[in-house]
């Protein structure tokens, strides 16, 4: 019996904690996505850069906050840098828009040509950020360290196995909570959320509705560019900031929008979690599991596990390719808010 | 003057105009069809109607105000509602949020108006919280009415309300649709089934290559020998 | 001023750059640019021929460039007998059990009479099952091979052949990644071919840096077999000691721009023959079918035509010419780097070169595969310079004025985009534009 928690305390510490965090960090990246999607209906390759980007200007304007002897206690200052992030972010989706994506929807180009141009944004952010923070890493997690310690768990439970939770790891899960309960109510129960579901819904209608279109886009670039900027500073956040990674992250990002259902925001929010737990499960070492639930001489040698960790990449394009396959439209079958 | 005319209307979607020297009128209270064979730019007609299409020549007015360069958003604001032929419902919200959508320039209490389209079609007030999409085509129809019904038009537009219903279906239909004129609105309908339709109109157009070709009272036409030879099957 | 003037203008005016380039600068600057010019050229054709001729986005340039560096390695390096002795045959054996097993979850799902959920499952567990009994195989052989010599070999090194072989190969091996990946991703709405290639490259990158037994990981292989004469060899001769003498250069230098003249010279004949070849399938009435279904799939598909595969023999032919200049790139560098391949400049840059070059017109791809390499290459040295001007009136130690030089480098990024989008914003044909015909 004792060696069943232990099992289950090993797998919560090093697979359920961690890709319950990873897993809301991709469901806040994959929203933003799919919400482009089902209104301006195109795929934005720029989001990862924009999301680096709100996760920079937390770095800095923590680094500020710090400076300036602002800090909230246990829970890290990037809290508190975090709406200076959105307002920043959304400000540059805004700027973005205005300058760019405007146009074409004058035109009205097709999706490719708004693929396109999200490639010039890609360009044009990713210069910036290193042009104004440089391509290195920067630790912005302060405050304290745990919400519980793996010695604590133990002294608690009496169990040989730890258990901990980052304080990154509360935070970004409560947080993405809160902002998944938000977004939600904003489109279920709100007249301008409802317009926006009823714009990507059926772009002609909602003209004939009375709907104004550039209100939709306005609000619908506002929503990106916050759940961006959000997503962005958690994990920055969790892991450290990285300039170079949120590019990579484009590829789970879209595998979590497209496996859930593109346009469809819980299909987001479900595949975030599903990219999530496939890819610690699979490259978690099950050795100590097994060593746990088995009798002694039944211990294999190996570290039984299925997939190197470097290859953690590989299980969000596996799972892509076989929606792809099996159901291209997705578990929800997208294209509506 | 009438509530709503297009005037020697030439226009359509590429080079060539589908509609040729084409001017329809609809006055308060009225029930009017417009009729024609395939490709007769009956659609067309009412999609120019509403700003749908940019007018090569000919001008558009509502109560008198040319209208013609206006969008069809700020036409909805004037008091025009349009039921197009196709995705003529939001698929993924409910009946309610259809209506809710529908009187989305509204901001008044719109409550009122919700009670009478469900008075208009029972049907819809018990599935008020299912999704549109999963309604029968001929609810659907209803559902679009409704929705266009919303803003409290002056003139309501349909364009082929009955295509691809049952009959049963498309003569309660036009039932409703009468229920609607008579409380003041003015309904304009393009419709194939002609005969069924010139029947319930106070007028009717026959439309040829985008061209008036008759038009009368619906009995008158439904009378003349010509028109039922060419258009109304004898 | 006519079609062909304005193109000479265009180029003369591209080789004016280079040339001054070699007069300001060094002309080891000039011919080293030129070299990747020619290189960039060949993968702008590629990306073209894809989009350009077939309105597919393929974000996975990267990884189809990589495989080609990958066979570079594969076909010159002498094979390592000790390693292949280690593991070789194993080894080998894995790689074939994992094809099969693929191979063998495929023909399940596709034909086996069950229902779609048995048949899922039946291929998913064939699928897991062949992959823990690869693993099985592979692992001890993959362990034996990297245990040779780790810090000289520890990998299985390749066929000892000439490198130039490797042109071909590279195209061969980057033609098959793009068959599997088209064959899963053409088909279906064209933003999933762009996310599903930039998946595999991102993956491609990740397996050669990983699987040190194939081509050494991040420990890169280094001195691969060269084409063309070596730089101490030249010294050592005398018609070139004399013509150093003659011109009164360095005689270093002088070997070196020889060399890198040599590449030129290869490269152009490269360069020329795709060109050449993709010229004549552009008129051939494949070409003319290929434009009818890019500028019109619906109507191309309702006469008959068969739009997905049509596409899946542009994708691949597009990636075969990527994948050669992905072999030609490792070849003129003499070593294989994975770490180097970055989405932005392998992938995205290429793009850039595509679009200002003027998408549809494989001549515009050229000049922009000339132009964008230019600019990428010297807008380090110009931004560095505009910022010290700027920033000349700051405090030599100004933290932020320290800050600003470091890095410039990045405003290279900002430029690219900016050009992207004005170029897409105001002259959307690009610099030599598709001809009607």
């Amino acid at each position: 019996m004792i060696d069943i928690l232990n099992a289950l305390a090993l797998l919560a510490n090093f697979v359920i904690v961690p890709a319950l965090a990873y897993g809301s960090q991709l469901a806040l990246g994959a929203l933003g996505v799919t919400m482009i999607y089902a209104v301006l209906r195109f795929s934005n390759f720029a989001h990862g850069e924009t999301m680096s980007f709100g996760a920079m200007i937390s770095v800095l304007s923590t680094w500020g906050l710090q400076e300036a002897g602002i800090t909230i206690g246990s829970l890290p200052t990037a809290l508190l840098a975090l709406p200076i992030s959105i307002v920043a972010t959304v400000c540059v989706c805004l700027l973005s828009d205005r300058l760019i994506y405007r146009y074409y929807r004058t035109q009205k180009a097709a999706p490719v040509t708004y693929l396109i141009i999200s490639v010039g944004v890609l360009f044009i952010l990713s210069g910036v950020i290193r042009f104004i923070i440089g391509p290195k890493d920067q630790i912005f997690a302060d405050g304290q360290r745990f919400i519980l310690k793996a010695r604590a768990f133990k002294e608690m439970t009496g169990l040989d196995q730890g258990l901990a939770i980052k304080t990154t790891q509360g935070v970004t899960v409560i947080t993405a909570v809160v902002i998944v309960a938000l977004l939600f109510w904003f489109l279920n129960q709100t007249r301008t959320g409802k317009s926006m579901r009823a714009y990507s819904d059926n772009e002609e209608l909602a003209l004939l509705s009375g709907i104004n279109p550039a209100r939709v886009v306005m609000i619908t670039w506002i929503i990106t560019g916050a759940l961006a900027a959000i997503a962005g500073t958690l994990y920055g956040l969790d892991k450290g900031y990285k300039p170079f990674t949120y590019l990579g992250l484009v590829l789970p990002i879209f595998s979590a929008a497209i496996v859930g259902g593109v346009g469809n925001p819980v299909g987001a929010i479900f595949g975030g979690f599903v990219i999530a737990f496939s890819e610690m499960l699979l490259t978690f070492a099950y050795k100590r599991v097994i060593a746990y639930l088995t009798p002694g001489e039944w211990v294999p040698d190996g570290l039984m596990q299925l997939l190197a960790t470097d290859y953690k990449l590989a299980v969000s394009f596996v799972i892509l390719v076989i929606v792809l396959l099996i159901k291209p439209t997705g578990m929800f079958s997208g294209k509506t808010l | 003057m009438s509530l709503l005319e297009g005037q020697a209307m030439f226009g359509g979607y590429g080079a060539a105009d589908i509609l040729q020297d084409c001017t329809i009128a609809i006055d308060r209270g009225e029930v009017v069809v417009v009729v024609g064979p395939n490709g007769a730019g009956k659609s067309t007609a009412m999609k120019a109607l509403f700003g749908m299409l940019d007018l090569r020549k000919g001008s558009v007015f509502f109560n008198g105000d040319e209208i013609t360069s206006m969008l069809p958003q700020e036409r909805v604001r004037l008091g025009m509602g349009f039921v197009p032929q196709n995705s003529n419902v939001f698929t993924s919200m409910t009946v309610e949020e259809n209506l809710e959508m529908g009187a989305f320039i509204r901001r008044d209490d719109y409550s009122e108006s919700i009670a009478q389209v469900f008075r208009l079609f029972p049907a819809l007030e018990e599935k008020r919280s299912q999704p549109a999409g999963e309604l029968s085509g001929g609810q659907r129809q209803q559902v679009a009415v409704g929705r266009a019904l919303m803003t409290n038009p002056a003139v309501l537009m349909l364009d082929e309300p009955t295509a691809g219903v049952s009959p049963i279906v498309m003569d309660e239909l036009f039932d409703r649709i009468l229920e609607v004129a008579k409380t003041g609105i003015a309904v304009m309908m393009v419709e194939q089934n002609a005969r069924q339709a010139l029947e319930i109109a106070d007028r009717g157009y026959v439309l040829v290559q985008g061209q008036n070709r008759y038009s009368d009272t619906g009995a008158a036409l439904l009378a003349d020998k010509n028109v039922r030879k060419a258009f109304l099957g004898g | 001023m006519t079609e062909r003037l304005r193109n000479s203008l265009l180029f003369a005016g591209m080789a004016a750059l280079l040339v001054a380039v070699g007069v300001f600068q060094s002309a080891n600057l000039a011919l080293a640019i030129l070299n990747l010019c020619l290189i960039s050229a060949i993968m702008a054709l590629g990306v073209n021929i894809q989009w350009g001729y077939a309105g597919l986005f393929n974000a996975g340039v990267m990884g189809f460039t990589a495989l080609g560096g990958l066979a570079a390695v594969i076909i010159s390096v002498p094979p390592v007998t000790e390693a292949w002795v280690a593991g070789g045959l194993r080894a080998v054996s894995g790689l074939v059990l994992g094809v099969l097993t693929i191979a063998l979850g495929i023909l399940t799902w596709k034909k086996l009479s069950l229902g779609k959920t048995a048949r899922g499952w039946t291929s998913a567990l064939i699928i897991v099952t062949g992959v823990i009994a690869m693993r099985w195989v592979v692992d001890p052989a993959v362990e034996a091979i990297e245990a040779v010599e780790p810090a000289k070999t520890g990998f299985l090194g390749g066929f000892g052949l000439p490198i130039m072989f490797a042109w071909m190969a590279g195209g061969a091996l980057a033609a098959l990644a793009a068959w599997a990946i088209g064959k899963i991703s053409l088909g279906l709405r064209s933003d999933y071919l762009a996310i599903a290639t930039l998946g595999i490259s991102e993956i491609i990158i990740y397996v050669l840096k990983n699987e040190d037994w194939l081509a050494r990981g991040v420990k890169n292989v280094n001195g691969l077999p060269r084409p063309v004469p070596y730089e101490i060899e030249l010294q050592a001769t005398l018609w070139v000691q004399n013509l150093a003498s003659r011109l009164d250069i360095n005689l270093i230098e002088l070997s070196s721009i020889i060399v890198k003249l040599c590449y030129a010279g290869l490269f152009v004949v490269v360069l020329a023959l795709i060109y050449w070849l993709s010229e004549r399938a552009l008129r051939s009435p494949w070409g003319r079918m290929m434009r009818a279904i890019r500028d019109n799939e619906t109507a191309a598909g309702a006469m008959g035509k068969n739009v997905t595969s049509r596409h899946l023999q542009v994708f691949i032919l597009g990636s075969a010419v990527i994948g050669i200049a992905g072999a030609m790139l490792t070849t003129l560098d003499g070593i294989f780097t994975p770490s180097t391949y970055q989405p932005l400049r392998f992938t995205f840059l290429v793009w850039v070169m595509v679009i200002v070059g003027g998408s549809g017109n494989n001549l515009g791809s050229i000049l922009g595969g000339f132009v964008i390499w230019f600019f990428w290459i010297e807008a380090e040295p110009l931004g560095l310079g505009l910022i010290n001007f700027f920033t000349s009136s700051m405090a030599e130690d100004s933290a932020l004025r320290i800050h600003l030089l470091q890095n410039a480098a990045y405003t290279r990024y900002i430029t690219m985009g900016v050009v992207l989008l004005l170029v897409l914003r105001f002259s959307p044909r690009g610099l030599i534009p598709e001809r009607n015909r």
